[in-house]
């Protein structure tokens, strides 16, 4: 049925019919909204046989799902940012151990500084956990993604992270059409689970591993991860065989059979652009986009073909390995290893700054001329950056760097004012 | 793609003003988005939300930086904030506000649009008159329906009942109303 | 030639057997259907106060659930020494996921049987769950998880094996190590021998601060107060905690042979209250049968011998003897003294 609600509530309703067990729950925007819908469900006995779980801490969240996936319960929580890296030994743990865990992270930016906003540090801090991670493009695809991941993850018996950007995603309002649940029922099962702890069959789980077993488990991690390169297109294909929409998948190309320029993102910002390439090709501009949908497993083999035509990548992401440069662009250099193509990395959208149709224009006029640097910032205050190493260069005590930064940015406002 | 730029203070509604315009166009079979500015919202804080309307899937996912139409649930910002930054000359402006134009000191600012699309109304004391409370997201709704004529009163109310119940619905849905008819009235009154 | 009195069995002691006691009352560990849930051939060192703490506990709580039960434990020496794979020794069913977690694990455990319990149209499920830590993963690295099991009041025994510092890596200080004690990182040098006074904190009463259902200290020199009150908090649903004490000859340089009777002055002394609380309100306490001088205890550990040499430390002896004195008193363990601690917030439910 179409509706007209927030992104949150759309997952919230998303996670409902796929019948959870056990949800445990802690507030950290922006994705508070998803479990608070999810209390109020269970409590209202719109979701039934199911614990809701008020715990005090992401670690706890975690570790609480951890007990009850391996006592067989389908379960899930979210988190975000502070709260992702708060729970990440129990991460570890959790896709370690094999368990099918579901969960939201509402992309939004690691601090300090502190920062509510969005982009996506916090789930790619988390890239080699072992987790499966999918991002959403829209808050449809992102309602659709929790259905399809619970049945990925108990496939494979490997947790699954579901990363869609906070509040752009999550507080918007846009037109969802929920599923019903002889739909969802029909595409997924009850959880079956590969291990449980069982009186009627004591096994035990989680004890220590050395140096004659440990690689192998590791290999098998990674094996298990090769797998849902090939069970995550097939279960978007099951999905839309009941569904009747496109959802999930590998990757998603758009205009790009023919382009010699080819942009590569992950999540909402490829709807802006989308929008950027329609303008960009009415002016008949050879230029197209392929959004990650996977981003663990990465899809090489996928994306290798994808840009099998392309001349030069541009990798806008919203991360930054700090040293080094693009997180997504070094993957996507490894998957056109041997092939000579030029690969820009243009790191956009941190901690929430808008990624708007005139800059991406900017940048990728700027690449198809093979005129940007390899790692560029988009919109970078490069005034108050140089006046802030200069700081530095003349005074020990120079002081919080975010402090003098908007300070900096304060005056400069007044002396355009 | 028709876009909306509410204007207003924490605790007004401005979001879910948002929310509530993208519903009634969504009712209308429209595509809508309506998001938030993403602060930290605190009560009295300046407050942006933002509503798309198209009649094809919206991907854009930008701020609304050249609005068609400007809501400002409250005046005192105008101050503050350059509120009417990027809107067109066709624009439509929905000001809440008990003053005139003029005694606002606006009525030269306003001769850069078009007279029947920059009304005021007084959408404080509709919501107290109606609700019995400082919420004037929903009569800027009533008024924006009529300015605009981009959706209708009906769809505005469907709305309403879609966000509240009971006697909050039915005392929204009465100042919406009112606004409505006020802002038709002003609109007319400008055209003659 | 007069009738010479046999006495079969002083009271308050087992020291006769289960043999003429009546079966219901004989001890789970001595009945030939005891489940073995930590079996033999585990690593544990020899005196090993964990080990045998954690023996009888489990069994008694698989005996008083039917033996359907799960376990969840913290890292720790009990988990190393039981497992690894796949030499576990655990005959029920068990999972270790992380150090500081395992009282969260054990509320996702008891929230699941308790999903499948309304499923198969039971009101309550019939598997239960116990997690067990080390002190260092129940007072330090777990507390939170720990308290957050409490304030919920969720369906878990917890049982914390204290020994009193982290001796699987090596014997480092824990908030339940007590003071004066030398370990690898208090170690007795300088004015200020071994750890600080006036640190540390007592989880006992902690948890009984929640308000939770049941609170018990147990020591593994009465182990049949151990199996009793296993028994009891298994009859009881809610957030309970067990602490026992158990000695490590490792990390306190004691003899093997005398893990059980350092346990018992450890509680003759005064300085290991054993008790029982319900709803934050002192029960019961066992009674110092023959009180006994800290020095007896003390002295028998290596971990406490910078007190006892060339120019000993009566002053910290003093301190120590302090601190059980005012224990006998809080707790009321002497003669027919009542306790004086507790929480009376919480109402009985």
């Amino acid at each position: 049925m179409l509706k007209q609600c927030e992104g949150s509530h759309a997952v919230a309703e998303a996670v409902a019919l796929s019948r959870p067990e056990v949800i445990c729950a802690y507030p950290i925007s922006p994705q508070t909204h998803i479990v608070e819908g999810l209390g109020e469900m269970v409590k209202k006995g719109d979701i039934k046989d199911c614990e809701y779980i008020n715990v005090e801490s992401e670690f706890a969240a975690m570790s609480v799902a951890i007990g009850s996936s391996a006592a067989g319960a389908r379960t899930y929580t979210a988190t975000a940012s502070q709260g992702l890296l708060f729970m990440v030994e129990a991460v570890y743990n959790a896709s370690g151990l094999g368990l099918p865990i579901v969960m939201t992270v509402a992309n939004r930016a690691i601090g300090a500084p502190i920062n509510i906003w969005n982009d996506h540090s916090d789930s790619m801090s988390q890239r080699d956990c072992g987790w499966i991670q999918i991002f959403a493009e829209t808050n449809q695809e992102a309602a659709d993604l929790h259905i399809q991941a619970f049945k990925l993850a108990e496939e494979l018996s490997l947790p699954v992270m579901v990363c869609m950007d906070g509040f752009i995603l999550t507080h918007a309002y846009e037109r969802v059409d929920m599923p019903t649940q002889e739909q969802v029922d029909a595409f997924l099962p009850p959880y079956s689970p590969r291990q449980i702890l069982d009186p009627a069959a004591p096994v035990s789980i989680g004890a220590m591993v050395g140096p004659e077993a440990f690689s192998e488990v590791r290999y098998l991690a990674h094996a298990k991860q090769m797998q849902a390169l090939e069970l995550i297109p097939k279960i978007s294909a099951q999905f839309k065989e009941i569904f009747g929409r496109d959802s999930g998948g590998l990757v998603r190309p758009y205009m790009l059979e023919d382009a010699e320029t080819v942009v590569i993102a992950l999540g909402s910002v490829l709807g802006t652009i989308k929008d950027t390439i329609d303008e960009m090709r009415a002016d008949g501009i050879s230029i197209g986009v392929l959004g990650i949908n996977s981003f663990r497993p990465f899809p090489v083999s996928a994306i290798r073909r994808s840009l099998s035509h392309a001349k030069r990548i541009i990798v806008l992401e919203k991360s930054l390995a700090v040293g080094i440069g693009g997180i997504v662009a070094t993957d996507v250099r490894m998957a056109l290893d041997g092939l000579d193509k030029r690969i820009y990395t243009v790191v956009a959208g941190l901690g929430g700054r808008n990624i708007t149709r005139s800059s991406l224009h900017r940048v990728f006029r700027l690449a198809m001329h093979d005129q940007l640097e390899a790692l560029h910032f988009l919109d970078l205050e490069w005034s108050i950056v140089n006046k802030e190493l200069d700081r530095e260069r003349t005074t020990r005590r120079s002081g919080p760097i975010a402090e003098n930064i908007l300070r900096d940015l304060g005056q400069a406002k007044s002396n355009v004012g | 793609m028709f876009q909306v730029r509410i204007h207003g203070r924490g605790g007004q509604g401005v979001v879910t003003g948002a929310e509530m315009l993208s519903i009634a166009a969504f009712l209308e079979g429209r595509h809508a988005q309506a998001f938030p500015s993403f602060g930290s919202e605190r009560t009295g804080a300046p407050v942006v939300a933002f509503c798309r309307i198209a009649d094809k899937e919206i991907r854009l996912r930008e701020p609304v930086m050249e609005p068609d139409a400007l809501i400002i649930q409250d005046a005192t910002l105008l101050a503050q904030i350059d509120v009417f930054a990027g809107l067109s000359e066709n624009g439509y402006v929905v000001l809440n506000t008990n003053h005139t134009l003029e005694e606002m000191g606006l009525a030269e600012f306003a001769q850069r649009f078009r007279a029947e699309r920059v009304i005021t109304v007084s959408a404080t004391d509709l919501s107290l008159k109606h609700v019995g409370r400082n919420a004037p997201n929903v009569p800027m709704l009533g008024a924006f329906a009529a300015v605009s004529g981009l959706i209708s009163l009906d769809s505005v109310a469907a709305a309403i009942r879609d966000k509240f119940s009971g006697k909050v619905a039915e005392g929204n849905i009465a100042a919406a109303t009112e606004a409505y008819n006020i802002a038709k009235a002003r609109m007319e009154a400008a055209h003659a | 030639m007069g009738h010479q009195e046999i006495k079969f069995y002083q009271t308050g002691t087992f020291t006769v057997g289960n043999r003429l006691l009546p079966p219901e009352q004989r001890s789970v560990q001595s009945d030939i259907e005891r489940t073995n849930s930590l079996n033999s051939g585990h690593r544990a060192c020899q005196g090993c106060g964990e080990a045998l703490g954690a023996r009888y506990a489990i069994d008694a709580a698989m005996r008083a659930t039917n033996n359907q039960l799960v376990a969840v434990n913290a890292t720790g020496c009990l988990e190393v020494f039981s497992t690894p794979y796949p030499e576990t020794s655990w005959q029920i069913p068990w999972i270790h996921s992380l150090f500081g977690n395992a009282a969260a694990v054990a509320t996702g455990v008891a929230a699941a049987n308790k999903v499948k319990a309304l499923k198969a149209g039971k009101a309550l499920p019939e598997t239960r769950v116990i997690a067990q830590g080390g002190d260092g993963g129940t007072t330090d690295i777990g507390f939170g998880c720990l308290s957050g099991m409490f304030e919920r009041n969720d369906d878990v025994l917890y049982i914390c094996y204290d020994n009193q510092a982290y001796m699987n890596t090596g014997v480092q200080r824990s908030s339940a190590t007590p003071p004066a004690a030398r370990t690898a990182t208090t170690m007795p040098v300088g004015e200020h021998p071994g750890n600080e006074w006036g640190q540390g904190k007592n989880v006992p009463l902690i948890a009984m601060a929640h308000g939770i259902p049941y609170v018990a200290t147990a020591s593994v020199s009465d182990l049949r107060d151990l199996e009793y009150k296993v028994k009891k908090a298994m009859s009881m649903r809610g957030a309970r905690y067990i602490h026992i004490f158990v000695p490590c000859p490792l990390g306190w340089g004691s003899a093997s042979h005398d893990t059980i009777k350092l346990a018992r002055l450890a509680k003759e002394t005064g300085l290991f209250p054993v008790f029982e609380a319900e709803y934050g309100e002192v029960t019961n306490v066992s009674k110092i049968r023959q009180k006994q001088p800290v020095e007896e205890y003390l002295r028998l550990q290596r971990r406490f011998a910078h007190l006892f040499g060339k120019k000993p430390r009566l002053d910290e002896i003093e301190r120590f003897q302090h601190m059980a004195d005012q224990n006998i008193r809080k707790f009321g363990l002497l003669g027919d003294d009542k306790a004086t601690v507790g929480y009376y917030g919480a109402e009985h439910e």
